[in-house]
């Protein structure tokens, strides 16, 4: 479903990814690990389309398509969704307003008929309560005056209502306490499904324990330094970072220098 | 931030409906203003000789006055000789029923979407059309009078009931007021009279639907409406103008009067043409709007919507002297391309326990400048008064100003003041959020702005609220950037 090939990435000319390659099929849960700033959340935002990366060599693929030739909007509307890690408040706009306009502009793109005002409230209501969510929130200005747990969820309700291809979670765990992050796990594990694919980026490896993914790679520097199972996240929180970027990192470096001799 | 302008510019370059011309054969004064022309717009109204010695008291004292320069828009000097201050489409003979009225004057008003047929009526919803300097036609008439409620043009309500003009006109805006409505005051031409016996409730809107059709001739309209105890009413005004390339002067001016317990509600949705692109043509619109809650217990309420113009500049404004009275003062105002607005609101406490609530949404696109000013004076009788001020700019693009000028005066220290203020972007963060959902750029811009401004737009009636949202879509296309 997405092949990444060999991603540079660079913000105000700074390179943040240094050659990633990741491949993502149908079905499968993928989870990012990485230490802060080793380019997890850069590698999420590439994939949707935020326009201030710029990526100077590589390419992502989706379900064959060239990504780069997308549209944030147009990535959204062929199924790709990224649960922030930072949610905006749009003050005045309620959840509910927000996610049908959502729902119908991709569905329009689809070539589907609009969602009608009551279809769409006996499916959000729904949904929302999956999340264990106050009903109340759809009511409210999107994300305005949401705790940080109240917007990470309102991520993955959208999540839910949205059924998207592909999923990015991007830090969605952080600032969640333990039952809020059952109940968000929970929801995603009811996404999942053979059609669907999971790339959970995170920094610990608590998530894990209720999503449990098939693969975990880890990003340092730049890159993916190591991949595996779900073993792999086990390890990292007993051992840390610090042993991989040592380790890898030199590993990594001789392995370009030997494909670049090779080349 | 700059990042966000390169989707926002691809948006087509939208047109302004209302831009055409009616070709209707006119007849106007001589161009340029003197005390000849103010007896000729005079005698052309059959008007009273108290009501000419009026005007011609205004237009003396305007002579001695000069324009002023404290306002935060710059235009090139206005040369007030250059100007048409009468231009009326011929007809026969004076107030006229709807039957007698020219055929492509009906014509321009329904592709104004203002039918004034009244089996075609907007529902619930009394028209006085004012084509250039006249009233055209006034639907309902015959309806409300039944209840006491008189609606007509403001020529009628001088010839129909001159001792309601006589008591009430100035005494809310005097002729001495300000440059603008001094001149107003001598060459005002037509406009609408509202009159509402004692507790009667209007039971429907009413409105008056300006538009500005000749060529280098200002519109001067007169606006008066008296609200008896008891009575209320709910009154609209829309405004349209042809796309011309110089620009024209629009300087009017509103009276209210609220008596005890009364509740005037008037509402704006004004839409004059306001230049293209490059800043070029778009009315100039000077107006003074001010309502008088005269009785204890009343309420003016006022509720702007600006979105056209080349320059606005108005404070719709409330003396609460009856005690217990309520003024209110809801406002949207965009800029854009290179639009000015300079608004806002006065209110005047004079009363006990008088309260007044402003909600301004100022909203700059392109290389618009919109600025709030707004002043609440709390004078020493009024015990307890209560002020609640809330002032929101929202920018978008970069090349675009906000500005916000509250002053402040009280003389009493039970009063209760509250002022709060923010300025904020439509941020690259908050458009890719809604990218990132399958939204469009158009979509969202709009439904961000539409959610800053809902304060205000739930305070229009309804079918005026909806028509205000596609208002400020439509704007905003273009221009943002």
């Amino acid at each position: 479903m997405l092949v990444i090939e060999n991603l540079h990435v660079a913000v105000d000319g700074q390179e943040i990814l240094k050659g990633v390659d990741l491949m993502v099929g149908a079905g499968e849960v993928h989870s990012i690990m990485g230490p802060n700033g080793s380019g997890k959340s850069t590698l999420a935002q590439v994939i949707a389309g935020r326009d201030t990366y710029q990526i100077t060599a590589g390419r992502i693929l989706y379900r064959g398509r060239d990504l780069t030739e997308l549209s944030p909007e147009e990535r959204a509307c062929e199924g790709i969704f990224m649960a922030f890690q930072y949610p905006v408040e749009i003050p005045g706009v309620s959840t509910s307003y927000f996610l049908r306009s959502a729902l119908n502009a991709q569905r329009k793109y689809r070539g589907l008929e609009e969602v009608d005002a009551l279809d769409f409230l006996t499916l959000v209501k729904e949904r929302i309560r999956l999340l264990g969510m106050d009903e109340r929130l759809l009511n409210r200005a999107l994300n305005e005056g949401f705790s940080g747990g109240e917007k990470k969820r309102n991520e993955i309700f959208q999540l839910a209502v949205l059924e998207p291809r592909l999923a990015i979670l991007d830090e969605t765990d952080s600032g969640l306490d333990i039952d809020a992050l059952k109940v968000v796990a929970d929801g995603v594990n009811r996404l999942r499904s053979p059609e669907r694919a999971l790339v959970v980026v995170t920094h610990y490896q608590r998530l894990l324990n209720y999503i449990v993914p098939d693969y975990v790679h880890v990003l340092a520097g730049g890159r993916i330094v190591r991949s595996g199972g779900k073993e792999l996240a086990l390890e990292l929180e007993q051992r840390g970072y610090g042993w991989l970027s040592d380790e890898q990192a030199i590993e990594a470096v001789a392995g370009q220098a030997a494909a670049e001799r090779a080349g | 931030m700059t990042k966000i302008a390169d989707p926002l510019q691809t948006w087509a370059q939208s047109e302004y409906k209302y831009g055409f011309v009616t070709d209707i054969e006119t007849e106007t004064v001589p161009r340029g203003l003197s005390e000849e022309v103010i007896r000729l717009i005079s005698a052309k109204k059959h008007e009273p000789e108290w009501l000419t010695q009026w005007r011609l008291k205004a237009y003396r004292h305007w002579l001695t006055m000069t324009e002023p320069t404290w306002q935060n828009v710059h235009y090139p000097p206005i040369d007030y000789q250059a100007i048409f201050y009468y231009s009326a489409p011929k007809q026969k003979t004076g107030p006229k029923r709807l039957e007698d009225v020219d055929p492509k004057l009906l014509e321009t008003y329904r592709r104004l979407g203002i039918p004034l047929e009244e089996q075609k009526r907007l529902a619930g919803v009394a028209v006085d059309a004012v084509f250039d300097s006249v009233s055209v036609a006034t639907t309902f008439k015959e309806k409300l009078a039944e209840l006491g409620i008189i609606f007509c043009s403001f020529s009628e309500a001088v010839q129909n009931h001159p001792e309601l003009v006589r008591r009430y006109l100035g005494s809310v805006v005097p002729y001495s007021d300000n440059y603008f409505a001094t001149l107003n005051s001598a060459v005002f031409s037509d406009g609408s009279f509202a009159y509402i016996p004692k507790g009667v409730r209007c039971p429907m809107e009413l409105s008056t639907y300006f538009r500005i059709n000749a060529a280098q001739t200002g519109q001067f309209e007169r606006m008066l409406i008296i609200a008896e105890p008891g009575a209320h009413v709910s009154y609209l005004e829309g405004c349209t103008a042809p796309m011309r390339d110089e620009n024209q002067l629009h300087a009017a001016v509103v009276e209210l009067v609220a008596l005890d317990d009364a509740t005037i509600k008037y509402s704006t949705v004004q839409n004059w043409y306001p230049g293209d692109a490059q800043g070029r043509g778009g009315i100039y619109n000077f107006v003074t709007k001010r309502g008088k809650c005269l009785g204890r217990n009343s309420r003016i309420s006022w509720t702007q919507v600006e979105t056209g113009s080349a320059i606005t500049w108005k404070y719709p404004s409330c003396i609460l002297q009856g005690d217990n009275s309520v003024g209110e003062f809801y406002s949207v105002a965009l800029t854009n391309n290179y639009q000015q607005a300079d608004t806002g609101t006065k209110m005047i406490h004079i009363g006990k326990n008088t309260s007044s609530y402003i909600v301004s949404k100022g909203i700059s696109a392109g290389h618009g400048q919109n600025t709030y000013r707004g002043m609440v004076k709390i004078l020493k009788g009024a015990e307890y008064a209560r002020n609640f001020t809330q002032c929101d700019s929202m920018l978008i693009g970069e090349h675009c100003g906000a500005h916000t000028f509250p002053y402040i005066e009280v003389k009493n220290s039970t009063a209760h003041m509250e002022h709060e203020a923010t300025t904020s972007k439509i941020g690259d963060d908050q458009m890719f959020y809604c990218h990132q959902r399958g939204i469009s750029t158009e979509d969202a811009v709009s439904m961000i702005v539409n959610g800053f401004c809902k304060e205000v737009f739930r305070e229009l009636p309804m079918e005026f609220a909806v028509e205000a949202q596609k208002l400020l879509e439509v704007s905003l296309e273009g221009s943002v950037g």
